[in-house]
């Protein structure tokens, strides 16, 4: 049991670490072709708004509130300390966790009835739907039963995690977890892992740069002003649409 | 003042058989994949009517396109708020069923079913799911449908005319159609470009195509939703959005697109525009009567030595305003004003223009008694009791202009966003042209009454012999006068041959396999 608990809390999120960021890496410098969300809107859209909306509002705002409790959790105790502000933050917590169950529940669904859809659905897109609504369902089982979770998240596993960045696990606290929530922590070390391969890469290139480009777009494959001068070398930066 | 070349197209309706040899000669090339069997990159619509996809210029349900608000522009269906809040569901997205679900034949059977009483079937199937299916539609499923109540009726384009105007276009005896190809306008405020959020679709600087980066496009869909003409298509294979390219590497080499090398008709025309970039924004945001105008106005005049001057400072090589100067495009938008741009109203500057038909403008029905030509006619011979007339005549020179069988009203919304007079003055031109040639081939129109046509559309004799020239006689290079790519400085846009000397040789995108690899 140790070794299966070192296994998975020690060398497991190290090992999802790095194919994390090398496989992401790699997919995205040298197969940019295969990153894509590959929506499957233009062949289902009504069902899809069911599934989807829910799904990414409800995972953003769970995320969130993850890292808010790893990056902060003296204020996210000092938040909870006051029973009803406690009670506020687990309360919509749950329901943004119930969102995200409901759309994966109605994608996975859409999924496998629509005929269509089923045409552009891997196996690996039925694994990992399957993985992620594991993850959920014992993250709402652990919200539900192990309260609150927010503050012993910030108590416990914070330190945990920000060891595992300091390079010196301490892992006491984390053995010491109830089986639940240890699967769910080491869940969500396995959907890091899986996101190179998966069309979960697909977040990493979440278009916020759209937010402070000027609209029209031109590329100049040599430097204009340059070009009819004998005097200067005419491309200076690397080709950029290669 | 910042000088672009814009590789421009005109399509010269009058001169459109609806053969569709250039959506064929599309597809063969580019679009004949899995994911892209739905898309006609080129395709060719019969107006009245509602064309690909279903009621495209219809913006109130695909919200395409930019709209004015104030002095400035927004897209209606995208940009920064729309284009990330609507992500994960873009509620405005056209669906595989608006244009239609792609389909073969299951031919085989008809070869391996068994003996038996009946003859075997070729049942369809879809090319999505290869499970059997109804066919609803396909490519050109309103094809000459003028008329018809599903689809010539729904034409958008007919919101604007009045229950008896529509009624009258539609009698049978006074139906007309004519057809409208269609690519990409490689538009100047091209809506597909700013509403990307993944920065993937781009304008080339050189020439003004617009392209989608393949690499980058992420699916996020929102060019397809802001193309208020439709032609980005999305391929529900790849997770990619695709559009026409103009055939870019048969341009860089020196020959003309594929539909328009292909084109029966001969209606296509290619060539090199000069423009002002500094101007895009405030003509795509001036006044709805104003754009048609304003459009014409930032398209400089190649011969201008100032223009060649800030053409040369901004890097135009010689080769392309040289190019500009013989473009056939620039005569018919500039010189002759005989072409419009397809829906200005959009605001997304145009680059492919139209010259309007013709005939079914000026053909006209009117009504006369025939009993006295009946009367001439053998007792069997099938009478017709019709007091109509066929009326191609030019009596008084433009008098049929206005009472045709397409109303202007019709032509000016596809053409100069409802400004009937913009129409008028260039079908005035064609017509001139044609008396002007009746008196020179036939001889039963007198010259007092060419001149007069002439002179009152604002032609001389050896203007319209230039239009003559260039519609009914031009030779390839007439057409199609494509500037050089300068592929010695083109190569530069893949790699840089410094680094591939003496390697694999220019033009790879792979470096060679290296010992022991």
């Amino acid at each position: 049991m140790n070794t299966l608990n070192t296994f998975l809390f020690v060398v497991f999120p190290y090992v999802a670490g790095i194919v994390f960021v090398v496989g992401v890496t790699y997919r995205y410098r040298r197969t940019a072709f295969t990153v894509s969300s590959l929506s499957s809107q233009f062949l289902e859209g009504d069902k899809l708004f069911w599934g989807s909306v829910p799904f990414h509002i409800g995972l953003l705002a769970v995320f969130f509130g993850h890292l808010l409790a790893f990056l902060l959790p003296q204020a996210t105790l000092a938040w909870n300390s006051v029973p009803v502000r406690l009670i506020i933050l687990e309360v919509s917590a749950f329901v943004f966790g119930l969102s995200l169950l409901f759309g994966l529940l109605s994608l996975l669904w859409r999924r496998l009835t629509n005929p269509r859809v089923r045409v552009v659905t891997s196996r690996m897109d039925i694994a990992i739907e399957l993985l992620l609504l594991a993850q959920v369902v014992l993250g709402c089982w652990v919200a539900l039963g192990f309260r609150w979770g927010s503050s012993w998240f910030a108590a416990d596993l914070t330190p945990y995690l920000w060891s595992l960045l300091a390079l010196s696990p301490e892992t006491d606290a984390v053995f010491a977890l109830p089986l639940v929530i240890r699967l769910h922590i080491a869940g969500a070390f396995l959907i890091l892992f899986m996101v190179p391969f998966t069309r979960l890469a697909h977040f990493v290139v979440a278009p916020l740069h759209y937010l402070f480009r000027p609209y029209q777009v031109v590329i100049w494959n040599w430097d204009r002003k340059a070009v009819r001068n004998p005097k200067e070398p005419w491309s200076k930066a690397r080709p950029k649409n290669n | 003042m910042d000088v672009r070349s814009q590789i421009s197209m005109v399509f010269h309706l009058d001169k459109c058989i609806g053969c569709h040899t250039c959506s064929v000669a599309c597809k063969n090339i580019w679009t004949d994949r899995k994911g892209a069997e739905y898309m006609w990159w080129n395709n060719v619509e019969t107006k009245p009517g509602t064309g690909y996809p279903g009621k495209w210029e219809d913006q109130e349900i695909y919200k395409g396109g930019w709209k004015k608000d104030g002095d400035k522009i927004y897209l209606k269906g995208a940009g920064r708020p729309k284009s990330l809040t609507n992500i994960f569901h873009n509620p405005h997205l056209p669906k595989i069923d608006d244009y239609y679900e792609p389909f073969t034949y299951k031919y085989l059977d008809l070869i391996e079913s068994p003996a038996g009483d009946d003859q075997p079937t070729a049942r369809p199937i879809s090319m999505i799911t290869g499970e059997p299916m109804d066919i609803k539609m396909g490519p050109n499923w309103d094809d000459d449908l003028s008329g018809s109540p599903d689809y010539a009726r729904n034409d958008p384009n007919l919101t604007k005319l009045s229950p008896a105007e529509q009624e009258a276009m539609f009698q049978l005896e006074r139906m007309a159609f004519f057809y409208l190809p269609r690519i990409c306008n490689h538009c100047l405020n091209p809506a597909c470009v700013a509403a990307c959020p993944s920065q993937a679709i781009y304008k080339r600087g050189e020439d003004g195509v617009v392209l989608i980066n393949q690499n980058v496009c992420r699916a996020w869909r929102m060019c397809v939703t802001a193309c208020p003409y439709k032609k980005t298509y999305y391929n529900w294979n790849t997770g990619k959005s695709e559009k026409c390219i103009l055939c870019y590497p048969r341009i860089e080499s020196g020959h003309a697109p594929a539909c328009m090398h292909s084109c029966v008709g001969r209606i296509r025309y290619l060539g090199v525009l000069l423009y002002d970039a500094d101007q895009i924004e405030s003509v795509a945001s001036s006044d709805e009567e104003s754009l048609v105008d304003q459009q014409m106005n930032m398209i400089l005049d190649p011969f201008d030595p100032e223009v060649i001057a800030a053409a040369k400072a901004n890097g135009v090589a010689d080769s392309t305003i040289d190019a500009a100067q013989y473009s056939p495009t620039y005569k018919f938008v500039k010189t002759w004003g005989l072409a419009l741009p397809l829906h200005p109203e959009f605001r997304t500057l145009p680059m492919l223009f139209y010259v309007p038909p013709l005939l079914p403008v000026m053909a006209s029905v009117r009504d006369v008694s025939n009993e006295a030509q009946q009367e001439k006619l053998n007792p069997i011979a099938k009478q017709w009791p019709d007091n109509w007339l066929y009326d191609t005549s030019t009596e008084e020179i433009f008098g049929t202009i206005d009472q045709a069988r397409f109303p202007l009203e019709y032509m000016a919304n596809l053409f100069s966003a409802g400004d009937t007079s913009k129409v008028k003055e260039r079908i005035m031109k064609l017509m001139a042209v044609r008396i002007y040639r009746r008196h020179k081939t036939v001889g039963d129109i007198s010259e007092e009454k060419s001149n007069e046509a002439l002179s009152t559309a604002g032609l001389t004799p050896e203007l319209a012999d230039a239009i003559y020239y260039l519609t009914s006689l031009p030779k390839f290079d007439d057409r199609f006068v494509i500037p050089a790519a300068h592929r010695e400085q083109a190569i530069e846009m893949m790699e840089f041959t410094g680094d591939v000397k003496g390697n694999t040789g220019f033009g790879f995108k792979d470096k060679s396999a290296e010992r022991g690899s």
